[in-house]
């Protein structure tokens, strides 16, 4: 039920909150976006044809790193 | 890039919470996080470093009470046209289905989006159209979006929508079971933020972390609170930082609150949580489907309906037994023949124990 895939904005329909939001592997699909402040190039979690949040693409890209580094303080302990 | 995949990392992980020699009990409330847990073996792994991991009352469809599902086909039968999701349709009410009565000429549509049942409505002015709302806070947003834009008079809402944190609560204030740490869903987070989980770190002193949905982030979830308990600490830490933001979706938040006001509500195998539904604001009582259709479902008024005989999916979603500890599971309850919610629900924990255990 509260399933969200990322996906990237690949056009905006401002007039109608809508955005078209390209999933990769070639889907693209509308997705209402009145619940969140976007541009071209964002990346959202898409839940129930809505974009709910946008996605951090620099906190993805360091999370491991970052989960690596917490459990390498932890073993320090 | 957001798909996390490491084996070594998990590894680590895993070695680490051995090495912890802990013995813990985790909620968790999100049919995804149990998807992914069971998927990918997950629950077993991390039962052998003595956590067991359960899933609470975190399936919207299989909370809906059995009278939200009667209300529903009363206005079915009265010849509305109801729209609802997929899973929704398939749960059976005390006397019967949105499916089974769709086969008795109703008009029943499933719809991916609410989006798409507004635009049922305005295709067909002649249709009364009742989209039955259920979700959480993920998915309530969505509807008060579509509310406040003006949808045709001929479309309403029956709003099931229900909230997360008060549950939290209630599970712990009927302390029937011993529960060490909350894993905090991820995209429930999205929208509310960090804050309104505080008051359970605070009050019952339980360490909770919002995780997100890949296998490595459920077990770096695991692991943070082992860490947390190690040191005595019950904080809410955010594990999913690249997609959960300390005060969430604030713009979601205010059209929420334009919208809905929090209304005390039952919720199935639980008694009335207090402030846990979300009911539309007055001013939208034209969308109101309850207010709109009050004569029709007037004769439901006083009427309770019980559980399908036989059925534990109460004692289920309150944590208190796994779906095989229930007689009917995989005998008299499939996901082809199911007798109670969690069955039917792709999120509902029988459903998932089912699809990748039993087959």
């Amino acid at each position: 039920m509260c399933l969200a895939i990322p996906g990237k904005i690949v056009e905006i329909d401002k007039k109608k909150q809508s955005a078209t939001v390209d999933y990769g592997s070639g889907t693209k699909r509308k997705a209402n976006v009145s619940l969140v402040d976007i541009k071209i190039g964002d990346y959202v979690l898409v839940h129930a044809g809505f974009a709910i949040q946008i996605l951090d693409k620099k906190e993805a890209q360091e999370t491991l790193a970052l989960f690596r580094e917490m459990l390498s303080l932890q073993e320090d302990v | 890039m957001f798909s996390l995949r490491d084996k070594h990392l998990a590894d680590d992980i895993v070695s680490q919470i051995k090495k912890a020699e802990v013995k813990l009990k985790f909620m968790h409330v999100c049919g995804t996080h149990q998807d992914t847990l069971v998927k990918h073996g997950l629950d077993v792994l991390l039962q052998k470093c003595g956590i067991e991991i359960g899933q609470g009352p975190g399936c919207p469809v299989c909370v809906t009470t059995p009278k939200e599902i009667e209300e529903i086909l009363v206005l079915a039968k009265e010849g509305k046209t109801i729209a609802t999701f997929g899973d929704m349709i398939r749960v059976p009410g005390a006397t019967s289905s949105l499916q089974q009565i769709k086969t008795e000429g109703c008009d029943v549509r499933t719809v991916y989006s609410i989006e798409d049942a507004v635009l049922l409505a305005e295709m067909h002015r002649e249709k009364e159209v009742v989209f039955m709302a259920v979700g959480f806070e993920t998915t309530a947003p969505t509807t008060a979006s579509v509310l406040l834009r003006g949808p045709p008079l001929n479309f309403s809402v029956f709003c099931c929508h229900r909230l997360i944190p008060p549950a939290l609560q209630a599970i712990l204030d009927m302390g029937e079971i011993k529960i060490d740490g909350f894993i905090e869903p991820g995209h429930v987070s999205t929208i509310i933020g960090v804050r309104p989980y505080e008051f359970i770190s605070n009050n019952y002193h339980i360490p909770q972390v919002i995780t997100g949905f890949e296998p490595i982030d459920l077990l770096m979830g695991a692991w943070m609170l082992v860490r947390q308990i190690q040191q005595a600490k019950a904080e809410v830490e955010n594990e999913y930082t690249r997609a959960v933001k300390t005060q969430g979706n604030k713009k979601a938040q205010q059209i929420m609150k334009q919208v809905f006001e929090p209304v005390d509500i039952k919720w199935r195998g639980f008694p009335t949580i207090p402030q846990s539904g979300l009911i539309l604001r007055k001013k939208y009582d034209h969308y109101d489907a309850r207010k709109k259709y009050e004569e029709e479902l007037e004769e439901l008024s006083e009427k309770e309906f019980a559980e399908p005989v036989g059925c534990l999916c109460g004692d289920v979603l309150r944590g208190l037994i796994s779906s095989k500890e229930c007689p009917l599971f995989g005998r008299q309850c499939t996901p082809d023949k199911p007798v109670g919610p969690c069955m039917v629900s792709s999120e509902g924990n029988c459903n998932i124990q089912y699809r990748y255990l039993k087959k």
